[in-house]
C-alpha cells in the first residue's frame, strides 16, 4: 500500500543544507504548481462520491418533484402529460362537482391549522422544559450524570417506537393510569377521543421522546458561559433570578436559537406518531399525512407532488425568516 | 454541617429523582406489559412470552418477525456504510484540500436540512419504479443516508480539521499517497467521530417509518418498525396491544443498549455539533 520507502530523504550523496535547497529552487517552481493542481484534483477526487451521490438521490429527485407537481401523475400509470396549475388548483370539471388541486382540498386548511398549533405548544413546552433539566442537572456530580442519561434514554428509542408504547399507554382498556385513577376513585380520562385530548397526549409523548435531546444541546451552551461572568455579577450584587435574566439567557441564545430552529422544523413535519396514534382521526391529520394520503389513498402523485412542493417552499421561507429575524437583533 | 446540607439537598433529591423516574415509567411499564397476562392478547395467563410468539409468526400479515429483523438489519448496516464511506471521504476533502466547488457541494450538504423528507419521497417512489427498484431496501438506506449526511459529514469534517496538520504530513513524506494517509492516520485519529456517526445513522435507519412505508409495499420486505405498525390493526381489525408492546420492546432494546454503551459518544456528538454549529 505505501510507496516505497522514505523518497523525500536525500540520497546520502547529496550535500546538506542551504546549498542543496538553493540549487533546487528554480526547478522547483513548475513542480510546485504541478503539486498544487494535483493536491485539488485529489480534492475533487474525494469529494466525487459525495457530489455524485447528492445529484442522483437530491438534485434529480427534486427536478423531478418539481416536474410532478405540474404533470398529471397517476401511481399506476406515471407520467401522463403535464398539466400544470391543475395540481395546485383548477375549476371543477363539469359545475357543481368539487375542484381539483391541493388548494381546493378541504382538508388542507384544516391540517394547516392542526400542524401550527401543535407546533406551537410543541416549541414552547419542550424548549420551557429542556432549559429548566439543563439548568438542573449541569453540576458535574455523579448523581447528575444518572439524571442526565434518564432524561436521554428515551432519545434513544425511535419515534414510531415512542408512538406504538404511548398508544397501549394511553389506551383505556390497556394503559395503566385509568386502572390507576378508579383505584384512587378518580374519574377515568378518554387520552384519544376528542382533538385535544389526543393534540396533548401527542405532546406529551413528543416531549418524553426529545426533551433529553434538548436539554443536551442547551448543556452545552451553558458550559460555554464563563464562571467569572457570574462571579463578577455576584461581586455587583446580583441576585440568582437576575444573573438567570440577564446573564444566562442572553449568552444561551445561540443554543436557544439552534433548538427553537430544529424543533420548529421538526414538528411542521410530524407524521410518525400522528399516523400511529390517531390515524388523523378527530381532525388531527398534519401536512405529510396529507401528502401520504394523497399518494396512497388518493392514487394521485401529481397532488402529492404539489403539496410537497408547497411544504418545501414554505418551511424554506420559516426558517430564513428565522434566521433572519433572530440574527438581526444580535 | 452536614445535616444542613442534606436539609437543602434532600428536596433537590426528591424533584429530580422524581422526574428520572417519569421518564422512565413507560419504558418499564412496557416492558412489564409485553408478558403480562391481558385477556385481548395472546398472553392469557400468567406471565410469559405469549406475545412475542405471536410476534414472531408475523401474525398474520405474510412474512414473519426474523424476515422484518433481517430487513432492518439489513437497511441499518447499508446506510452506516454508506454514511461512513460518504462522510469520511467528502470530510477529508472539505477538512485538508481546496477544490473547486468546494463550498457549493457544502451548501448543497446543508440545504439537504432545509428540504423535508416527504417532499423527496414523492418523487423517489416514482423514480425508483422507474428504474425497476420497487420495495427496494437498498433505495430505503440511501434515502435515509441522505439526511444523515449534513450531521455525518459536518462531524468528519471537524473531527479530521482537529488531527494536527503535521501528523498527515509526516506520512505524506514517508511516502504515503493521501488515500495512504487517510487510512493510516486521519482514520485513526478519527474513532471517536466515526462511532458518533455510524451510531447516529444506525438509530436513523433502525428507527425510521415514513420512508419504508412509503418505498416498501410488499410485506416481505417490510421493515420491524413498519411491521410492528401494520401488525398492530391485528388480523381481524381488533387491536392487539400486547403484540405492539413486544415490538416496542424489540424496537426499544437494541437501541437503549447502543445508547448505554456509546453513551459517550452520543454526548460528544452534540457537544462537537453545538459548539461550533
Amino acid at each position: 500500500m505505501t510507496a516505497p520507502s522514505h523518497p523525500a530523504v536525500p540520497p546520502p550523496s547529496a550535500a546538506p543544507g542551504a546549498s542543496a535547497r538553493g540549487g533546487t529552487l528554480t526547478p522547483q517552481a513548475p513542480r510546485r504548481r504541478r503539486w498544487r493542481q494535483t493536491r485539488s484534483a485529489k480534492g475533487v477526487l474525494f469529494a466525487a462520491p459525495l457530489a455524485a451521490f447528492i445529484v442522483l438521490f437530491f438534485i434529480v429527485p427534486l427536478i423531478t418533484v418539481m416536474t410532478m407537481s405540474a404533470s398529471d401523475w397517476p401511481l399506476i400509470r406515471g407520467y401522463s402529460g403535464s398539466n400544470f396549475p391543475d395540481n395546485f388548483s383548477a375549476p371543477p370539471a363539469t359545475p357543481g362537482a368539487p375542484a381539483y388541486g391541493v388548494l381546493n382540498d378541504p382538508s388542507l386548511w384544516p391540517a394547516v391549522v392542526f400542524t401550527v398549533k401543535y407546533t406551537v405548544i410543541v416549541t414552547v413546552v419542550m424548549l420551557a422544559l429542556a432549559l429548566g433539566l439543563a439548568l438542573l442537572v449541569q453540576e458535574v456530580t455523579r448523581w447528575n450524570s444518572l439524571l442526565r442519561t434518564a432524561f436521554l434514554i428515551p432519545s434513544a428509542v425511535g419515534l414510531a417506537t415512542a408512538s406504538l408504547l404511548f398508544y397501549g399507554f394511553y389506551t383505556p382498556a390497556f394503559g395503566p393510569v385509568n386502572p390507576l385513577l378508579v383505584s384512587l376513585g378518580l374519574p377515568r380520562i378518554e387520552f384519544l377521543g376528542s382533538q385535544d385530548g389526543i393534540l396533548w397526549s401527542t405532546v406529551v409523548l413528543i416531549i418524553w421522546r426529545f426533551t433529553g435531546f434538548f436539554m443536551l444541546i442547551i448543556m452545552v451552551g451553558l458550559q460555554g458561559i464563563s464562571h467569572d461572568v457570574y462571579e463578577a455579577a455576584r461581586v455587583d450584587g446580583a441576585n440568582a433570578a437576575q444573573m438567570f435574566r440577564r446573564i444566562t439567557l442572553p449568552l444561551l441564545r445561540p443554543s436557544l436559537v439552534l433548538c427553537l430552529v430544529i424543533c420548529v422544523t421538526g414538528s411542521l413535519l410530524a407524521f410518525d406518531h400522528f399516523y400511529i396514534i390517531s390515524k388523523g382521526a378527530e381532525g388531527t391529520s398534519t401536512i405529510v399525512m396529507l401528502i401520504f394520503a394523497e399518494a396512497f389513498t388518493r392514487f394521485d402523485l401529481g397532488t402529492a407532488a404539489a403539496l410537497s412542493v408547497l411544504v418545501l417552499v414554505a418551511l424554506v421561507f420559516i426558517n430564513v425568516f428565522q434566521l433572519r429575524v433572530l440574527r438581526a437583533r444580535d | 454541617m452536614n445535616l444542613k446540607q442534606i436539609a437543602i439537598r434532600t428536596p433537590y433529591y426528591v424533584v429530580t429523582g422524581g422526574l428520572a423516574i417519569i421518564f422512565l415509567t413507560p419504558l418499564v411499564w412496557s416492558a412489564v406489559a409485553s408478558v403480562s397476562p391481558h385477556p385481548s392478547t395472546n398472553q392469557r395467563d400468567g406471565y410469559g412470552f405469549g406475545n412475542f410468539e405471536t410476534l414472531a409468526s408475523g401474525g398474520g400479515i405474510g412474512a414473519t418477525l426474523p424476515q422484518f429483523v433481517m430487513n432492518s438489519l439489513t437497511v441499518s448496516a447499508m446506510t452506516v456504510v454508506f454514511t461512513l464511506f460518504l462522510a469520511v471521504f467528502a470530510g477529508y476533502a472539505f477538512a485538508r484540500f481546496q477544490f473547486p466547488g468546494k463550498n457549493a457541494l457544502f451548501l448543497m450538504v446543508l440545504a439537504i436540512l432545509m428540504i423535508p423528507p416527504a417532499t423527496l419521497l414523492v418523487p423517489m417512489y416514482a423514480l425508483m419504479n422507474l428504474v425497476g427498484l420497487s420495495n427496494s431496501l437498498v433505495g430505503v438506506s440511501v434515502f435515509i443516508t441522505l439526511f444523515q449526511l449534513p450531521f455525518a459529514i459536518f462531524m468528519m469534517r471537524i473531527a479530521f480539521e482537529a488531527i494536527p496538520v503535521e501528523l498527515e504530513e509526516s506520512a505524506l513524506v514517508d511516502g504515503c499517497t493521501f488515500f495512504g494517509a487517510l487510512r493510516r492516520v486521519m482514520l485513526p485519529a478519527a474513532v471517536p467521530g466515526l462511532v458518533t456517526v455510524g451510531l447516529f445513522s444506525f438509530l436513523a435507519a433502525w428507527n425510521d417509518l415514513l420512508a419504508p412505508l412509503m418505498i416498501l409495499r410488499d410485506p416481505a420486505t417490510y421493515v420491524l418498525p413498519q411491521a410492528v405498525t401494520i401488525l398492530r390493526q391485528g388480523v381481524m381489525g381488533t387491536v392487539d396491544f400486547g403484540i405492539t408492546q413486544a415490538g416496542v420492546m424489540i424496537l426499544a432494546l437494541p437501541c437503549v443498549f447502543l445508547f448505554l454503551t456509546l453513551q459517550r459518544y452520543y454526548v460528544k456528538g452534540f457537544m462537537s455539533g453545538a459548539l461550533k454549529g
